[in-house]
């Protein structure tokens, strides 16, 4: 190994954090790229199930919530695509990955929203479990990946907390609401236990991840968490968990769990879930659509430039 | 209806509807850093529209039984006043239909692209500008302290619509040509900014309201001064459009409409 | 911050943004974000990382022109500074008594 490879390793293990200017191995570089960008796609395109009923919320308090909640989404994407363009990738060419389905973003956004209770739902579960693999990740060893984590998960905690509160207000209200709350957690509850990744023994970059302290814990470590804390949560609610095998495992001290449907976790993956085409295409419907905006601006400001120029010269 | 609470419904209603208008892009913006500035906007105006439904429903809840035997047609919000139950915000903004709301027009026209939303938002933020300067002025505390509070979010506004007027008016030939086509389109609906009525008139002559020609010619100088620099043509001064301040709209409040009430309506009486 | 600016030439450009949190506090590197000029980096700032109320002022520099010390030159800039204890004001032993130094 030779002394720059060397001197990396030793950074990693006495957790020293690693900034853009240390040299990398290619490796880490691109599992960064990937990691981070993926982690930035998932915020955009998280945008969209939950923009999805801005315009329908049902009072102006939850309507102002949602809209800032969505918007902090949108600031997160920010924050990690900056994150990723220290690496030396551009956000344009992240765009590109995201728009030809070159990159992947957490499948759980490919599952619809369809009634109301679906924003409390994705509060309480999705964010809670997005919250979950977040954490750890404000210790990364990448420097830039693990600041912007910090500001995003000192943001996101909003998130889950006005989650579980449209889930309470609809527990605690009319039979119709209750069901509308039950009917939510019924959809949402298993992919949100998929969004930890495939098990441990099927998760190709989780070891390789671990030993670089880009990962701090695995899929099922972090699963399970979410399984033990979320069905406390939904006693709470007074609502009832869609997994029949539930039980309390007094050895383990952790809540047994059925058996996760992987055929439909990877069939969604690879695009055949419920709005995989629809996200994409609005994804890029924006950027395109957006384009003559972003080259405007570009143009005006260079005339801006040009002219201070000549301004300049002529009153030298 | 007493001209104060029309006065404040009407304020009321400009802010929800440009505010949700606005809220339609969350997601779907040019670049995110824009996506961004757009939503803090529709935020600003939601909480304006939050404070003014407010103060409309107040001003209901205090009025003597025989004058609130006839404020608004539709059954939903007239029904809970006629059982003697208090209003809130949201039995304003969400149980009225179209002809009792009463916002401008301008601001319920569709998106349609950046060059529409961008020529709106300009027309209205330039408007509400002198508007709220001069409502600080009002002798009705209330109306006076939302404006003194919205006129910090507004200044903000005006100067991000106008610079955005400048960048796509002298930027490429496309924006050019996109936003001198909205702004033609969007003209007629600005003169009902400064079209006083009784209503307006009232108000003025207590001391509670705006006078708004004094307005338009402020506002008139600033649009002018921004279209030139933007190399844009001011449309010639033609016919305008008017009646949302009484309740006639065009057909796309209607379906703002549908979207924004569709949950009180399907779901009568629920706490959301 | 940014290690290379790799910008296609329709990407608007990428600027680095320091926030100063409260009145006599130093401005402190919060992130970036992409404007076409210095005036709408201020503005974006505001929109993009002062939504909490985190800021009183800002500053934007284009990251183009940053210019950062080589982490291979640590040990020649920063070791060095190791065996100047005399620097710093404990390694003074003054009596207790002495007041106000």
């Amino acid at each position: 190994m030779d002394t720059l490879a060397k001197h990396f390793e030793e950074k990693i293990n006495n957790e020293v954090t690693i900034e853009a200017k240390d040299w990398l191995p290619d490796n880490y570089r691109k599992t960064l790229i990937r990691q981070i960008s993926q982690h930035a796609h998932s915020e955009i395109v998280g945008m969209l199930p939950e923009g999805n009923w801005i315009t329908r919320a049902p009072s102006l308090r939850r309507k102002a919530v949602l809209l800032a909640k969505v918007q902090d989404e949108a600031g997160h994407g920010l924050y990690l695509y900056s994150a990723a363009e220290t690496l030396g990738i551009s956000r344009d060419e992240m765009m590109d990955q995201l728009h030809t389905g070159k990159a992947k973003y957490s499948s759980i956004f490919n599952y619809p929203t369809i009634s109301w209770a679906d924003m409390g739902a994705i509060g309480w579960l999705v964010d809670g479990a997005a919250i979950m693999n977040q954490v750890p990740l404000c210790r990364t060893s990448y420097g830039p990946y693990a600041r912007a984590m910090v500001r995003v998960c000192k943001e996101e905690s909003f998130h889950q907390r006005q989650g579980f509160e449209i889930m309470l207000t609809l527990s605690n209200g009319s039979e119709v609401q209750r069901k509308m709350a039950q009917d939510a957690l019924n959809r949402w509850w298993w992919p949100s236990i998929m969004m930890f990744g495939p098990p441990d023994d099927n998760s190709p970059h989780t070891a390789q991840s671990v030993r670089w302290r880009i990962k701090r814990f695995t899929n099922d470590e972090l699963r399970q968490k979410f399984v033990d804390i979320g069905v406390e949560q939904a006693k709470i609610l007074g609502l009832e968990v869609p997994d029949k095998d539930l039980k309390w495992n007094e050895e383990r001290g952790h809540y047994d769990f059925g058996v996760i449907n992987w055929d439909e976790f990877w069939n969604v993956v690879k695009g055949n879930g419920p709005c995989n085409k629809q996200r994409v295409e609005t994804r890029k419907k924006a950027w395109d659509e957006g384009k003559w905006v972003r080259d405007a601006a570009t143009a005006y400001a260079e005339k801006r430039k040009a002219r201070a120029a000549e301004s300049t010269m002529k009153a030298a | 209806m007493t001209p104060l609470l029309k006065y404040t419904l009407r304020l009321a209603d400009n802010a929800l509807i440009i505010g949700h208008r606005l809220s339609e892009w969350c997601g779907h913006g040019p670049v995110l850093e824009q996506d961004i500035a757009l939503t803090n906007m529709a935020l600003d105006h939601l909480g304006q529209a939050r404070s003014l439904y407010q103060y409309a429903a107040e001003q209901v809840n205090n009025m003597p039984a025989a004058e609130k035997k006839n404020l608004f047609t539709g059954d939903a919000i007239q029904g809970l006043i006629r059982e003697g139950g208090m209003i809130d915000e949201d039995n304003v903004a969400y149980l009225r239909d179209g002809w009792d709301f009463c916002n401008i027009l301008l601001v319920e026209q569709p998106n349609n692209d950046w060059a529409y939303t961008i020529a709106r938002s300009f027309f209205y933020d330039t408007f509400n500008y002198f508007f709220y300067t001069e409502l600080r002025n009002s002798k009705d505390t209330t109306l006076s302290a939302v404006a003194e509070k919205s006129l910090k979010e507004v200044l903000y506004h005006k100067r991000w619509s106008g610079e955005w007027m400048i960048r796509l008016g002298d930027g490429t030939e496309e924006s050019h040509t996109r936003i001198q086509q909205a702004v033609n389109d969007l003209w007629m609906y600005t003169g009902e900014f400064f079209k006083m009525d009784e209503v307006d008139t009232t108000m003025l002559q207590n001391g509670d309201g705006v006078d708004l020609p004094a307005v338009k010619m402020q506002w008139e100088q600033r649009v002018a001064a921004i279209l030139e620099e933007a190399t844009l043509q001011l449309p010639p001064t033609g016919w305008m459009q008017d009646g949302g301040k009484q309740g006639v709209h065009t057909e796309h409040l209607g379906y703002v409409l549908a979207e924004l009430q569709f949950m009180q309506r399907a779901y009568p009486r629920h706490v959301w | 911050m940014s290690d290379k600016v790799n910008n296609k030439p329709s990407e608007w450009p990428l600027w680095e943004v320091f926030i100063r949190s409260k009145a006599g506090l130093d401005h402190k590197h919060v992130g970036s974000l992409h404007a076409v000029d210095a005036q709408m980096a201020i503005e974006n700032a505001r929109d993009v990382y002062t939504r909490r109320m985190e800021g009183v002022s800002i500053w934007v520099v284009d990251s183009r022109f940053v210019h950062a010390s080589n982490p291979d030159d640590a040990e020649a800039f920063y070791e060095p500074a190791n065996d100047k204890v005399y620097r710093h004001p404990t390694f003074y032993n003054l009596p207790d008594e002495l007041k106000h130094m």
